[in-house]
Protein backbone atom coordinates (compact mmCIF):
# COMPACT_ATOMS: atom_id res chain seq x y z
CA UNK A 1 0.00 0.00 0.00
CA UNK A 2 1.34 3.56 -1.04
CA UNK A 3 1.39 5.26 2.09
CA UNK A 4 -1.77 7.31 2.79
CA UNK A 5 -2.89 11.29 2.93
CA UNK A 6 -1.76 12.64 6.64
CA UNK A 7 1.43 10.82 6.88
CA UNK A 8 4.38 12.51 7.19
CA UNK A 9 6.17 12.05 4.24
CA UNK A 10 9.85 9.84 4.71
CA UNK A 11 12.40 12.00 4.18
CA UNK A 12 15.15 11.08 1.05
CA UNK A 13 18.38 12.15 -0.16
CA UNK A 14 18.81 10.55 -3.96
CA UNK A 15 21.16 11.94 -6.85
CA UNK A 16 19.66 14.24 -9.46
CA UNK A 17 22.42 14.29 -11.94
CA UNK A 18 26.04 12.27 -11.32
CA UNK A 19 27.49 14.81 -9.45
CA UNK A 20 24.68 16.49 -7.80
CA UNK A 21 21.98 15.38 -4.72
CA UNK A 22 18.33 16.70 -3.99
CA UNK A 23 16.69 16.16 -0.70
CA UNK A 24 13.24 16.36 0.17
CA UNK A 25 13.59 19.19 2.75
CA UNK A 26 15.32 21.11 0.63
CA UNK A 27 12.23 20.96 -1.42
CA UNK A 28 9.99 22.01 2.37
CA UNK A 29 7.84 25.83 2.00
CA UNK A 30 6.14 24.53 -1.48
CA UNK A 31 3.56 21.80 -2.45
CA UNK A 32 5.44 19.02 -3.80
CA UNK A 33 4.53 16.21 -6.31
CA UNK A 34 6.16 12.99 -6.42
CA UNK A 35 5.76 11.17 -9.30
CA UNK A 36 7.82 7.15 -8.96
CA UNK A 37 7.40 5.68 -12.26
CA UNK A 38 8.78 2.07 -13.20
CA UNK A 39 11.60 3.27 -15.93
CA UNK A 40 12.59 5.69 -18.30
CA UNK A 41 12.36 4.87 -21.89
CA UNK A 42 8.49 4.33 -21.92
CA UNK A 43 6.82 4.65 -25.26
CA UNK A 44 6.63 9.06 -26.43
CA UNK A 45 2.75 9.65 -27.11
CA UNK A 46 1.33 7.94 -23.75
CA UNK A 47 4.26 8.61 -21.83
CA UNK A 48 3.42 9.87 -18.24
CA UNK A 49 6.36 11.79 -17.71
CA UNK A 50 5.71 13.31 -21.08
CA UNK A 51 2.72 14.89 -20.00
CA UNK A 52 3.43 15.93 -16.36
CA UNK A 53 6.11 17.97 -18.29
CA UNK A 54 3.28 19.68 -20.04
CA UNK A 55 1.50 20.15 -17.58
CA UNK A 56 4.31 21.87 -15.29
CA UNK A 57 2.93 25.38 -16.16
CA UNK A 58 -0.77 24.44 -14.57
CA UNK A 59 1.34 22.61 -11.25
CA UNK A 60 3.08 26.38 -11.19
CA UNK A 61 0.09 28.02 -10.73
CA UNK A 62 0.00 26.46 -7.33
CA UNK A 63 3.50 26.90 -6.76
CA UNK A 64 3.98 23.58 -6.11
CA UNK A 65 7.47 21.78 -7.93
CA UNK A 66 7.91 18.14 -9.08
CA UNK A 67 10.04 15.59 -9.21
CA UNK A 68 10.48 12.20 -11.03
CA UNK A 69 11.64 8.92 -9.13
CA UNK A 70 12.64 5.53 -10.46
CA UNK A 71 15.29 3.29 -10.09
CA UNK A 72 17.21 4.02 -13.11
CA UNK A 73 20.89 5.08 -12.46
CA UNK A 74 21.51 8.89 -13.22
CA UNK A 75 22.90 8.44 -16.40
CA UNK A 76 20.44 6.91 -17.66
CA UNK A 77 18.06 9.51 -15.95
CA UNK A 78 20.47 12.31 -17.81
CA UNK A 79 19.82 10.64 -21.40
CA UNK A 80 16.02 10.07 -21.22
CA UNK A 81 15.40 14.14 -19.47
CA UNK A 82 17.98 15.22 -22.41
CA UNK A 83 15.75 13.37 -25.50
CA UNK A 84 12.36 14.00 -23.69
CA UNK A 85 12.92 17.76 -22.67
CA UNK A 86 11.75 17.21 -19.37
CA UNK A 87 11.78 20.24 -16.92
CA UNK A 88 11.68 18.90 -13.84
CA UNK A 89 14.28 16.39 -11.70
CA UNK A 90 14.25 12.87 -12.09
CA UNK A 91 16.26 11.19 -8.60
CA UNK A 92 17.96 7.98 -9.27
CA UNK A 93 16.46 5.67 -6.70
CA UNK A 94 19.68 3.29 -7.20
CA UNK A 95 21.57 2.10 -4.11
CA UNK A 96 20.35 0.59 -2.01
CA UNK A 97 18.07 -0.03 -4.87
CA UNK A 98 14.12 1.32 -4.95
CA UNK A 99 15.11 2.27 -0.64
CA UNK A 100 13.02 5.28 -1.27
CA UNK A 101 10.38 3.37 -2.81
CA UNK A 102 10.18 1.01 -0.62
CA UNK A 103 9.38 3.98 2.82
CA UNK A 104 6.62 5.10 0.06
CA UNK A 105 5.04 1.99 -0.06
CA UNK A 106 5.81 2.03 -3.70
CA UNK A 107 8.23 -0.47 -4.60
CA UNK A 108 7.35 -3.82 -6.88
CA UNK A 109 9.79 -6.38 -5.24
CA UNK A 110 8.87 -8.91 -7.73
CA UNK A 111 9.45 -6.74 -10.76
CA UNK A 112 12.84 -4.68 -8.84
CA UNK A 113 11.13 -1.32 -10.06
CA UNK A 114 9.06 1.49 -8.84
CA UNK A 115 4.76 1.29 -8.81
CA UNK A 116 3.55 3.81 -10.87
CA UNK A 117 2.15 5.78 -7.79
CA UNK A 118 1.66 9.64 -7.45
CA UNK A 119 2.19 11.78 -3.81
CA UNK A 120 1.25 15.24 -3.22
CA UNK A 121 2.62 16.81 -0.19
CA UNK A 122 2.04 20.26 1.24
CA UNK A 123 4.44 22.60 1.86
CA UNK A 124 5.55 21.05 5.40
CA UNK A 125 6.26 17.87 3.55
CA UNK A 126 2.92 15.61 4.76
CA UNK A 127 1.20 13.84 2.20
CA UNK A 128 -2.00 15.36 1.24
CA UNK A 129 -2.91 13.11 -1.16
CA UNK A 130 -1.85 9.58 -2.87
CA UNK A 131 -2.44 7.17 -5.39
CA UNK A 132 -1.61 4.22 -7.09
CA UNK A 133 -1.70 3.42 -10.52
CA UNK A 134 -2.01 -0.05 -12.85
CA UNK A 135 1.72 -0.31 -13.67
CA UNK A 136 0.97 -0.01 -17.19
CA UNK A 137 -1.73 2.51 -16.99
CA UNK A 138 -0.72 6.27 -16.92
CA UNK A 139 -3.04 7.91 -14.30
CA UNK A 140 -3.04 11.19 -15.73
CA UNK A 141 -2.54 15.00 -14.27
CA UNK A 142 -6.17 15.31 -13.14
CA UNK A 143 -6.23 14.20 -9.81
CA UNK A 144 -2.94 15.51 -8.75
CA UNK A 145 -4.26 19.21 -10.26
CA UNK A 146 -7.80 18.35 -7.86
CA UNK A 147 -5.44 17.70 -4.85
CA UNK A 148 -3.56 21.21 -5.04
CA UNK A 149 -6.36 23.01 -5.91
CA UNK A 150 -7.73 21.62 -2.67
CA UNK A 151 -4.64 22.10 -0.78
CA UNK A 152 -4.70 26.04 -2.15
CA UNK A 153 -8.48 26.39 -1.11
CA UNK A 154 -7.81 24.96 2.46
CA UNK A 155 -4.91 27.74 2.58
CA UNK A 156 -7.17 30.53 2.21
CA UNK B 1 -14.05 7.16 -14.54
CA UNK B 2 -12.99 10.70 -16.28
CA UNK B 3 -15.31 12.62 -17.41
CA UNK B 4 -15.19 15.15 -20.47
CA UNK B 5 -14.97 18.90 -18.55
CA UNK B 6 -16.26 20.79 -20.06
CA UNK B 7 -19.28 19.30 -21.91
CA UNK B 8 -19.25 19.70 -25.61
CA UNK B 9 -20.04 23.41 -26.35
CA UNK B 10 -20.79 26.08 -28.97
CA UNK B 11 -17.09 26.44 -28.79
CA UNK B 12 -15.93 23.17 -30.12
CA UNK B 13 -15.28 22.29 -33.70
CA UNK B 14 -17.71 19.61 -34.57
CA UNK B 15 -18.45 17.49 -37.22
CA UNK B 16 -21.82 15.60 -37.73
CA UNK B 17 -25.73 16.11 -36.41
CA UNK B 18 -26.19 18.60 -33.39
CA UNK B 19 -28.34 16.16 -31.42
CA UNK B 20 -26.81 13.17 -32.40
CA UNK B 21 -27.07 10.31 -30.43
CA UNK B 22 -23.58 9.46 -29.11
CA UNK B 23 -20.89 11.98 -28.80
CA UNK B 24 -16.90 11.61 -29.88
CA UNK B 25 -14.16 13.96 -28.52
CA UNK B 26 -10.93 13.44 -29.63
CA UNK B 27 -7.55 15.06 -27.56
CA UNK B 28 -5.31 15.23 -30.10
CA UNK B 29 -1.61 16.41 -31.16
CA UNK B 30 -0.84 17.09 -34.77
CA UNK B 31 2.49 15.56 -34.73
CA UNK B 32 1.92 12.33 -32.62
CA UNK B 33 1.88 9.38 -34.91
CA UNK B 34 -0.73 7.61 -32.94
CA UNK B 35 -2.84 10.48 -33.87
CA UNK B 36 -2.35 10.26 -37.46
CA UNK B 37 -3.15 6.43 -37.20
CA UNK B 38 -6.35 6.96 -35.47
CA UNK B 39 -7.20 9.93 -38.30
CA UNK B 40 -8.01 7.69 -40.76
CA UNK B 41 -10.13 5.19 -37.82
CA UNK B 42 -11.88 7.83 -37.34
CA UNK B 43 -12.93 8.61 -40.83
CA UNK B 44 -14.19 5.41 -41.16
CA UNK B 45 -16.29 5.28 -38.07
CA UNK B 46 -17.60 8.86 -39.82
CA UNK B 47 -19.01 7.08 -42.93
CA UNK B 48 -20.13 4.01 -41.36
CA UNK B 49 -22.12 5.74 -38.72
CA UNK B 50 -21.86 9.27 -39.16
CA UNK B 51 -25.53 10.20 -39.28
CA UNK B 52 -25.70 8.89 -35.63
CA UNK B 53 -22.47 10.83 -34.18
CA UNK B 54 -21.38 14.40 -33.61
CA UNK B 55 -17.58 14.21 -33.69
CA UNK B 56 -15.56 17.18 -32.00
CA UNK B 57 -11.63 17.75 -32.19
CA UNK B 58 -9.89 19.40 -29.15
CA UNK B 59 -6.38 20.51 -28.88
CA UNK B 60 -3.45 18.08 -27.02
CA UNK B 61 -0.06 18.83 -28.27
CA UNK B 62 2.79 17.79 -26.49
CA UNK B 63 5.34 20.68 -27.39
CA UNK B 64 7.95 18.96 -25.66
CA UNK B 65 8.01 16.39 -27.72
CA UNK B 66 6.50 17.81 -30.84
CA UNK B 67 7.71 20.87 -31.08
CA UNK B 68 5.59 21.74 -33.95
CA UNK B 69 1.98 20.52 -32.57
CA UNK B 70 1.50 23.70 -31.00
CA UNK B 71 1.74 26.04 -34.03
CA UNK B 72 -0.56 23.20 -35.79
CA UNK B 73 -3.11 23.54 -33.23
CA UNK B 74 -2.50 27.69 -33.70
CA UNK B 75 -3.13 27.57 -37.48
CA UNK B 76 -5.97 24.72 -37.37
CA UNK B 77 -8.11 27.63 -35.34
CA UNK B 78 -6.44 30.10 -37.72
CA UNK B 79 -7.92 28.35 -40.26
CA UNK B 80 -11.46 27.89 -38.06
CA UNK B 81 -11.64 31.33 -37.52
CA UNK B 82 -12.55 31.44 -41.34
CA UNK B 83 -14.64 28.61 -41.45
CA UNK B 84 -12.08 26.05 -42.06
CA UNK B 85 -11.05 23.94 -39.32
CA UNK B 86 -11.72 20.63 -40.95
CA UNK B 87 -10.22 21.51 -43.81
CA UNK B 88 -7.34 22.00 -41.79
CA UNK B 89 -7.49 19.55 -39.52
CA UNK B 90 -7.53 16.75 -42.46
CA UNK B 91 -4.19 18.27 -44.09
CA UNK B 92 -2.46 18.66 -41.10
CA UNK B 93 -3.16 14.86 -40.35
CA UNK B 94 -2.48 13.79 -44.02
CA UNK B 95 1.38 16.18 -43.46
CA UNK B 96 2.30 15.18 -40.24
CA UNK B 97 5.94 15.15 -41.34
CA UNK B 98 5.22 18.66 -42.93
CA UNK B 99 4.52 21.08 -40.09
CA UNK B 100 7.35 23.83 -40.21
CA UNK B 101 5.52 27.35 -40.06
CA UNK B 102 6.17 28.02 -43.75
CA UNK B 103 4.05 24.81 -44.54
CA UNK B 104 1.24 25.60 -42.39
CA UNK B 105 0.69 28.70 -43.98
CA UNK B 106 1.26 27.02 -47.45
CA UNK B 107 -1.99 24.71 -46.21
CA UNK B 108 -3.67 27.84 -45.51
CA UNK B 109 -3.73 29.54 -47.99
CA UNK B 110 -4.67 26.25 -50.35
CA UNK B 111 -7.41 26.43 -47.93
CA UNK B 112 -8.35 29.81 -49.69
CA UNK B 113 -7.18 31.92 -46.66
CA UNK B 114 -5.11 34.74 -46.89
CA UNK B 115 -1.62 33.67 -46.42
CA UNK B 116 -0.35 36.93 -44.65
CA UNK B 117 -3.15 36.79 -42.44
CA UNK B 118 -2.36 33.61 -41.44
CA UNK B 119 1.27 34.02 -40.92
CA UNK B 120 0.37 36.74 -38.83
CA UNK B 121 -1.78 35.23 -36.34
CA UNK B 122 0.96 32.53 -35.68
CA UNK B 123 3.76 34.86 -35.10
CA UNK B 124 1.34 37.04 -32.79
CA UNK B 125 0.14 33.41 -30.95
CA UNK B 126 -3.67 34.88 -31.57
CA UNK B 127 -4.70 31.66 -31.27
CA UNK B 128 -2.37 29.99 -28.27
CA UNK B 129 -5.40 31.18 -25.69
CA UNK B 130 -7.71 28.75 -27.49
CA UNK B 131 -5.28 25.70 -27.86
CA UNK B 132 -3.97 26.20 -24.20
CA UNK B 133 -7.38 26.10 -22.88
CA UNK B 134 -8.30 23.32 -24.43
CA UNK B 135 -5.19 21.54 -22.95
CA UNK B 136 -6.09 22.76 -20.20
CA UNK B 137 -9.50 21.14 -20.20
CA UNK B 138 -7.93 17.81 -21.18
CA UNK B 139 -5.91 17.34 -18.13
CA UNK B 140 -9.27 18.05 -16.32
CA UNK B 141 -10.46 15.54 -18.18
CA UNK B 142 -8.08 13.24 -17.28
CA UNK B 143 -6.21 13.17 -20.61
CA UNK B 144 -3.22 10.78 -20.00
CA UNK B 145 -1.78 10.75 -23.69
CA UNK B 146 -2.91 11.31 -27.10
CA UNK B 147 -4.41 10.19 -28.85
CA UNK B 148 -7.61 10.47 -25.78
CA UNK B 149 -11.27 9.64 -27.09
CA UNK B 150 -13.97 10.35 -24.93
CA UNK B 151 -17.63 8.78 -25.70
CA UNK B 152 -20.69 10.63 -24.59
CA UNK B 153 -18.23 11.99 -22.00
CA UNK B 154 -16.78 9.32 -20.72
CA UNK B 155 -13.32 8.36 -21.13
CA UNK B 156 -12.71 6.04 -23.46
CA UNK B 157 -9.47 3.36 -22.28
CA UNK B 158 -9.19 1.21 -25.17
CA UNK B 159 -7.03 1.32 -28.93
CA UNK B 160 -8.37 3.28 -31.99
CA UNK B 161 -8.69 -0.26 -33.53
CA UNK B 162 -11.71 -1.10 -31.15
CA UNK B 163 -13.35 2.26 -31.02
CA UNK B 164 -16.22 1.62 -33.31
CA UNK B 165 -17.45 -1.81 -31.68
CA UNK B 166 -17.10 0.36 -28.37
CA UNK B 167 -19.38 3.63 -30.73
CA UNK B 168 -22.01 0.68 -31.98
CA UNK B 169 -22.72 -0.17 -28.30
CA UNK B 170 -23.02 3.54 -27.24
CA UNK B 171 -25.44 3.63 -29.81
CA UNK B 172 -27.78 1.17 -28.41
CA UNK B 173 -26.90 2.05 -24.75
CA UNK B 174 -27.66 5.61 -25.38
CA UNK B 175 -31.61 5.31 -25.09
CA UNK B 176 -31.34 3.27 -21.73
CA UNK B 177 -28.53 6.20 -19.88
CA UNK B 178 -31.01 8.51 -21.12
CA UNK B 179 -33.50 7.31 -19.20
CA UNK B 180 -31.89 6.27 -16.05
Amino acid sequence: MVLSPGTKAPDFRLKKSPDQTLSLSELRGHPLVLVFYPADWSPVCGDELALFNEVLPEFARYGAQLVGISVDGVWCHKAYAKSRNLDFPLLADFEPKGEVSRKYGAYRPQDGFSERALFVLDAGGVIRWSYLSEVGTNPGADGVLAALEEGAAQKV
Amino acid sequence: MSHLAPPLGPRDHTQGPPGARVTLVEYGDFECPHCGAAYPVVKAIQRAIGSKLLFAYRHFPLTRVHPHAEHAAEMAEAAGERGKFWGMHDLLFEHQDALEDDQLIAYAKTLGIDPAWAAQALTEGRYEPRVRADFASGVRSGVNGTPTFFINGLRYEGGADTLLDALMEATIDAPLKSGG
